[in-house]
């Protein structure tokens, strides 16, 4: 991994510096690469947890967590602010994270990725059916908060959450490639090759787990958040098991040996799907599934390993 | 007498009709390298696993230094002094020879860092001294997933000692290492261990090894202790040649 980090570091830093220079020329993009952005926050969470070999099919929870923080809010509290609710998601999806975590840091595989989903699929039951506090399935609509005390005209806001949304994404990033190799990111890997190696060097591998379940509870607040203020509007779907599988999606998309490939995979994805559902309509799941399988098949470690995979084949390795 | 550092009190195990432990009752002394030695089955590993807390005994006690371990997790007991080595090396494959060393590092940290970089921890020359010790410095940037199986039974040893523990018990440290290489590996082993004032207990099958290198020989058979004693005393004890070493 040691190897691959400054290249792809780079790519990172151009893809961060075209998310924040390209939407000036196409505003249609600002939504785009905030959507972008925030679901690759959230999908930081993911690849944190497969350090572990852990795979969250529920994680759309913490995501539905943070959106609604801000619906509700807005609802019985009165207008907000960009970075309140970005604060208040990111608190309350921790807290949510932490009492989830110490249930299924217990489990491992299959059993840890169910018992996500069963947690995610009881929060989403109760979205739709308290249907007095959260409108059901219609969801609450997220007014348009200020930042700081400014208010925006709907043109301005586009750019003004893309940009809050970079910044939040450039700091994850950052934070999340630290974390990976400092010595909890290091254990984390640990729990995946040798779990019982670990308890024996006299660390809980379920301490280690559950830090990290935290984190990517937080991170998924708060890109709930964000998508929640880009889209104006949270809905039991945030919380829906197929949303967690599109995290996992991405995730593998992009590959999990760096954080990078978080961004990678969201990038790919929204792409494919705002261009192909403009041209193949309700068809562009199928794109998706098509380039889910080459990567799958051609490019297992994600977008992100097709650099190793290049070098490899120049190298002659096999 | 030297300070009794583990102190077993007649420890029972049994699994269905296999009886593992059957009363053992042993003190292990600071300083000293303790063989265990038996046939398969015997128990040997068992008692291992008792005294590091992967199995919790039906009866009896374990004590070290003084505190009752027998229901202790073994992260605890490690977090106590007891290190162990595996008869298969339990490395994190994937990762180097020295962050394997540098996770062992911070593990003896209470709250490991998630931001400070784990190349840049204080104790990285201290790994690189206890590499250098076993002999397996020159594989440090390796992934432990290449290096041949004796390197690893070392690097096994060496993350055992980074937790400074002050009893290390090893399972069949030279099993699957080539003839030629034992004594070798025995002799690199005995010098770190006497150098970072470790006492040792080693299960081994190999009665040179035995004879070269322990101070006490335990003879397990059928969950018992059948004989303790210098390893001359018990290496020449008929029964023990008949019934265990099989001449």
């Amino acid at each position: 991994m040691t190897t691959r980090i400054k290249p792809i570091t780079a790519v990172a830093v151009i893809f961060f510096l075209v998310s924040a220079i390209a939407p000036l020329f196409v505003s249609s993009w600002a939504t785009l690469f905030a959507l972008i952005l925030a679901k690759g926050v959230v999908v930081l969470g993911i690849v944190l947890l497969l350090q572990a070999g852990q795979v969250s099919f529920g994680h759309a929870m913490f995501f539905a967590a943070g959106a609604y923080t801000a619906a509700f809010w807005g609802k019985y509290i009165g207008s907000g602010d960009i970075l309140l609710y970005v604060v208040l998601a990111g608190a309350s999806s921790t807290v949510f994270g932490l009492i989830v975590g110490l249930f299924v840091v217990r489990y491992r595989q299959i059993f840890f990725g169910m018992l996500n989903l069963a947690f995610s699929m009881v929060l989403w039951s109760l979205l739709e059916k308290m249907f007095h506090y959260t409108n059901g399935a219609d969801g609450i609509r997220v007014a348009r908060p200020d930042l700081l005390g400014f208010s925006f005209t709907p043109e301005v806001f586009q750019y003004v959450i893309l940009y809050v949304s970079l910044l939040i994404a450039v700091a994850a990033f950052c934070g999340m490639q630290r974390y990976l190799e400092s010595p909890l990111g290091h254990m984390l890997r640990a729990i995946k090759s040798n779990e019982t190696r670990l308890e024996y060097l006299g660390m809980s591998a379920r301490r280690v787990l559950l830090i990290a379940y935290v984190i990517s509870a937080f991170l998924g607040g708060v890109g709930g958040a964000l998508v929640a203020m880009i889209q104006q509007i949270a809905t039991p779907e945030f919380g829906f098991w197929t949303k967690s599988g599109e995290f996992v999606f991405i995730a593998i998309l992009g590959g999990g040996a760096h954080a990078f490939g978080a961004f990678a995979g969201a990038a790919m994805f929204e792409c494919v799907r705002f261009y192909a559902a403009a041209h193949l309509a309700d068809s562009w799941q199928l794109i998706l599934g098509v380039v889910l399988i080459a990567i799958i098949l051609y490019a297992p470690n994600g977008l992100i390993g097709l650099r190793q995979r290049y070098s490899h084949s120049r190298k002659g390795e096999h | 007498m030297a300070n009794v550092l583990l102190s077993a009190k007649d420890i029972k195990i049994r699994f269905g009709g296999i009886i593992a432990a059957d009363g053992i009752d042993l003190d292990i002394h600071e300083g000293e390298n303790l063989a265990i030695i038996g046939p398969n089955g015997a128990g040997k590993t068992t008692f291992l696993n008792i005294s590091t807390g992967y199995l919790r005994p039906q009866a009896g006690t374990v004590t070290f230094l003084g505190h009752d371990i027998t229901a202790h997790l073994p992260r605890s007991i490690t977090k106590l002094g007891i290190a162990r080595a595996f008869q298969i090396p339990q490395l994190f494959l994937d990762q180097t020879v020295m962050e394997n060393m540098l996770i062992a590092a911070a593990s003896r940290q209470r709250y490991p860092s998630g931001f400070k970089a784990l190349s840049r921890l204080p104790e990285a020359p201290e790994m690189e001294r206890l590499l250098e010790l076993v002999g397996v410095r020159s594989y440090a940037d390796r992934t432990a997933r290449e290096l041949p199986e004796g390197q690893r039974k070392l690097v096994d040893i060496a993350l055992a000692l980074a937790l400074k523990p002050k009893l290390l018990l090893m399972d069949e440290p030279t099993s699957g290492v080539a003839s030629s290489e034992k004594l070798e590996i025995m002799d690199i082993l005995t010098a770190a261990l006497a150098k970072e004032k470790v006492t040792s207990v080693f299960v081994e099958h190999d009665m040179d090894m035995v004879e070269r290198y322990a101070h006490r020989v335990a003879v397990w058979n059928v969950g018992k202790i059948q004989k303790l004693g210098t390893p001359a005393e018990v290496l020449m004890d008929p029964k023990v040649r008949e019934q265990v070493i099989g001449i």
